[in-house]
């Protein structure tokens, strides 16, 4: 499998991005119906890596992300499959109308791998941020959605991306990300979420670079005594009901965690699972707060927002503290 | 291979039978888009009875030739040419637009067969057809594409970024043709956006233009001629046509656009298809 080749050194020194791109191109050695599409970010998103490779299979259509979707969507029909790597906020945004009507209406073999995503283009501001596509791409019929949480998860979606039929979105960061594996082979499985801490006291469900921080949360946490379950979410469509039925029987108290509006993206899925199963649980969503967000350092904007290390432990204990019916009965509520 | 009497003739009686199979479709439909379906069916008709290799009892042959309709809402013109091709039965046309049916106001390609794109959101079809048409260089096959644009739709800008990426990457694999019949739902083209000189834009573009009458078979059979042979530069086929054509009382009307029509205008559009027709072949 692509990206399987990636050590922690390399890691360490690639970008999330990077690993995308160098997986996409041994993903294009093997399948000569892969070709990739990008909208003058051919270098920003690393895809152009591709286009050092294959030439021939690369194509740059300037700065016109909807020609973009068309033109991949037309690949597909013609039987290629495409990956097509812009700023989340174009594919999610800019280019949606095109990316509903050709590709995911039409179920087309398009993958849709989008960078500086959530608030990772910091300086860049609002204009480049992207806190809205998992909630925009979620309600895309056909389109399946994944966020993950370092490059080696990145590794594994790009090459489920292209195992699996149809249109899928990628959610990446811009820059480094904070490595949450040692190596590519932790069990990644398109559609079920990643055991990252065991705990009884509360769940922690996290995706993209809020895994990382989660975990670290369940680590401070756990030096008071307290037992927090981490689930990396990376796939938030189709989400994995049971692994949030099963914290929810067995934890009752559910965090969910996502550099992203806090309204439609994971916090919603996972309270669609929740709410649809008639029981109480104390629940709280973490991302941004239906704002545009402010501008700085990745890191510093996540700690701003709470979705860091201390923001996730401090939204735990508040948590903790929620009064919820727990009664004898609980498992017969529904 | 220029049209010779006998195939203009048969290409004139099918223009008028599927005009007339047209207006009963938005009969059935209770209302449609005849006025953009009736402009482009010398178009239609020609592609689909003189140019396309396609096989419609295998509608999704990999080698054969894309028509991607940019224009999407004048699906009630292209279905009756696709039943009366033989991709489906004539008789699922009397459920054009009825609930549950397979056939809505824009075709969905996942289950008419014979549709390539489904389109409707208007000024993206061209992109789709730069994507087959530069597929067929990477999978290194020999299938042509076809577009279909409105006029209207080209004031969407992705129109012009598909005419430039088909200039950049030098798409002659691709012939496009637009139905300039001058009307879009709120008015005459030029008063709602203007779009002239219109053919001056395409050859900004990187296009060889063609201007044609679009309801002269002939001119559109020669000009697609013209397109097949180029390969210097991508063409486009700018046709002149009238909305509504052959129905007197809905020509260049933009309300032709989208309307409904009673069993009294029925029959008056069947007989004013009639003398149309006639006339058509006089002069033919």
């Amino acid at each position: 499998m692509g990206g399987m080749n990636y050590d922690v050194y390399s890691q360490i020194k690639l970008q999330t991005m990077e690993v995308y791109g160098n997986t996409l191109c041994e993903l294009a050695a093997k399948h000569p119906d892969i070709v990739a599409l990008s909208a003058d970010l051919a270098k920003s998103t690393k895809i152009g890596l591709v286009q050092e490779k294959f030439p021939e299979r690369f194509f740059n259509v300037g700065i016109a992300e909807q020609n973009m979707f068309g033109i991949a969507a037309g690949m597909a029909k013609a039987g290629l499959t495409p990956f097509v790597s812009t700023f989340a906020i174009f594919t999610s945004m800019r280019g949606l109308d095109q990316v509903h009507t050709d590709i995911c209406y039409q179920n087309l073999n398009v993958k849709m791998i989008a960078t500086h995503a959530g608030l990772s283009f910091g300086a860049a501001g609002s204009t480049h941020h992207c806190t809205e596509d998992i909630s925009i791409m979620r309600t895309m019929a056909n389109c399946k959605v994944i966020a993950p949480a370092d490059g080696y998860e990145t590794a594994n979606a790009v090459v489920a991306a292209y195992e699996t039929p149809g249109p899928v979105y990628i959610r990446i960061n811009r820059g480094f990300d904070r490595l949450v594996y040692e190596k590519a082979d932790y069990g990644f499985e398109f559609g079920k979420a990643v055991s990252m801490a065991e705990g009884t006291d509360i769940t922690i469900i996290a995706c993209g670079s809020c895994v990382y921080q989660a975990v670290e949360a369940a680590s401070v946490l756990r030096a008071d005594g307290i037992k927090a379950r981490v689930l990396n979410m990376h796939t938030i469509k189709p989400i994995d009901k049971d692994a949030v039925l099963k914290a929810l029987e067995e934890t009752r108290r559910i965090v969910t965690v996502e550099d992203h509006n806090i309204m439609g993206g994971l916090g919603s899925a996972v309270a669609e699972v929740i709410a649809e199963s008639g029981r109480a649980c104390a629940f709280t969503r973490l991302g941004i707060p239906d704002c545009f967000s402010m501008i700085g350092l990745h890191e510093d904007i996540m700690a701003f927002y709470k979705i860091d290390t201390n923001g996730i432990a401090e939204n735990v204990r508040m948590l903790l503290g929620r009064e919820i019916e727990e009664d004898e009965d609980w498992t017969d509520e529904v | 291979m220029p049209l010779t009497e006998n195939e203009l003739l048969e290409l004139e009686k099918k223009a008028f039978e599927l005009r007339c199979l047209c207006v009963d479709t938005v009969a059935w439909a209770g209302s449609g888009h005849i006025g953009g379906a009736l402009s482009a069916m010398d178009i239609f008709v020609l592609l689909y009875y003189k140019y396309l290799r396609i096989n419609p009892k295998d509608p999704g042959w990999e080698d054969r030739d894309r028509f991607i309709l940019s224009k999407g809402h004048a699906g009630v013109g292209h279905a009756p040419v696709l039943a009366d091709r033989g991709y489906f039965d004539k008789e699922l046309l009397k459920t054009y637009n009825h609930t549950g049916s397979d056939f809505g106001m824009h075709l969905n390609s996942q289950k008419v067969p014979g549709v390539d794109a489904s389109t409707g959101s208007l000024g993206h079809g061209i992109s789709i057809a730069v994507g087959t048409a530069l597929a067929a260089r990477v999978l290194k096959k020999s299938y042509l594409t076809y577009c279909l644009l409105g006029d209207g739709e080209c004031d969407e800008g992705q129109v012009w970024e598909a005419a430039m990426a088909a200039s950049h990457y030098n798409t002659t694999n691709l012939i496009l043709f637009v139905d300039r019949n001058h009307y879009m739902i709120d008015g005459p083209t030029e008063n709602v956006m203007k779009l002239e000189p219109f053919a001056d834009k395409w050859r900004a573009f990187g296009f060889i233009v063609k201007e044609v009458n679009g309801h002269s078979l002939r001119e559109l059979s020669e000009a697609a001629d013209y397109a097949l042979e180029e390969k210097t530069a991508p063409v486009v086929i700018i046709a002149d046509t009238v909305k509504g054509c052959g129905v007197d009382f809905i020509e260049n009307q933009a309300i032709s656009h989208y309307m409904g029509l009673d069993d009294e205008k029925i029959r008056q559009a069947k007989e004013s298809l009639q003398r149309y027709y006639e006339n058509r072949v006089k002069g033919a």
